[in-house]
């Protein structure tokens, strides 16, 4: 469990939680980058750039 | 083996190549590209020690320019600089594989509104107008008239960045509905999905309907053909069906497979670290 910057929420999270891993809150929505796993720590995540893709 | 991953986000394609890679025993350096500096001289990313990187950068700048970084030092790196930079640019994709004979859309290049227009007309309606760097189907246009030709190339020239005034104009290749994605390995088939929609766009990430392929000796062979014109490595090779035959119309150097992994009998990861392993040591031969 881990909080939400953006609202303040808390967000559940799975157990295999990766660092650079984006997680989106269940309450405003928010995308959310994993910045840390141990403990938990999130981050509004970055916006979408044009040059991103496969 | 220590396998070095650049990335900037872990998509599920990440996680399923770190779960495999970690199962198998391997040591894992992540390489978040936004912390580090690449220097001349080296870089303070903990990349010396490893027998290979996987360059999994989600922006492809960055994945043009870490993969320079890794060839300067030396680092054996997958995918190749070469190759990041020939898939990155739709240009020099489409210009490399008409180089290596293969069937691929008719495609013009112009600088100017005026000559972009001229191209337009000459392919007739409908005609497809792409930007040079981008990917999931973003920024594409399928142009059904000149009113909406002129429209789209005046927003391009007008609002869009640089690269946007490279006006890069294909032929509107009528296919069935649906595209293919052949996921290989230096040229090998790994696994194939058709990817079928009601929209232009087949694209996976757009929401198409996917479905495992089985790859025949003509899909197999332009792929190794593609494969080989953009300088090889674990790529996303796409291609439609003509009615005739099929044309390759992209070739993707970071190639995501999650898509791929749910819709083929195919364990994808397993596969691609299998190739991984077989890189390394092949590297390790190279500079005993």
């Amino acid at each position: 469990m881990s909080t939400c910057p953006e609202c303040g929420s808390d967000v559940a999270l799975h157990d295999d939680l990766e660092v650079g891993e984006i997680v989106d809150c269940d309450t405003c929505g928010t995308e959310l980058e994993v910045v840390d796993t141990a403990p938990p720590v999130l981050d509004r995540a970055p916006e979408l750039s044009e040059d991103w893709g496969e | 083996m220590r396998v070095g991953i650049l990335y900037s986000r872990i998509r599920k394609d990440e996680k399923l190549l770190l779960a495999e890679l970690r199962e198998r025993g391997h040591d894992v350096e992540k390489v978040d590209v936004r912390k580090h500096g690449f220097g001349l001289d080296g870089t303070d990313a903990a990349l010396e020690d490893c027998d290979l990187v996987v360059d999994r950068c989600l922006a492809t700048s960055r994945s043009k320019y870490a993969t320079e970084f890794c060839k300067h030092y030396d680092v054996p790196v997958v995918n190749s600089p070469d190759t990041a930079a020939v898939c990155a640019d739709k240009v020099r994709t489409s210009l490399a594989l008409d180089d290596a004979g293969l069937p691929t859309p008719d495609t013009t290049v112009a600088f100017t509104t005026e000559s972009a227009l001229e191209a337009v007309e000459s392919y007739g309606y409908p005609c497809v107008l792409k930007p040079v760097v981008g990917s999931w189907g973003r920024l594409m246009a399928k142009l059904d008239s000149r009113n909406a030709a002129e429209a789209v190339l005046e927003h391009k020239a007008t609002l869009g960045h640089y690269e946007h005034k490279v006006f890069y104009i294909q032929d509107f290749v009528e296919k069935p509905g649906r595209d293919i994605r052949v996921l290989a390995t230096d040229g090998e088939p790994v696994a194939a999905m058709t990817r079928s929609g009601d929209h232009w766009l087949t694209n996976a990430a757009k929401g198409a309907e996917t479905n495992s392929f089985e790859v025949d000796e003509e899909v197999a062979e332009l792929v190794e053909t593609a494969s080989d014109a953009v300088g090889g490595g674990l790529l996303g090779v796409d291609l439609m069906e003509t009615g005739d035959g099929y044309t390759v119309h992209e070739v993707n150097h970071t190639v995501e497979f999650k898509a791929l992994n749910d819709a083929s009998d195919v364990d994808v990861p397993a596969v691609v670290v299998d190739w991984l392993e077989n890189r390394a040591a092949a590297e390790v031969e190279v500079t005993p």
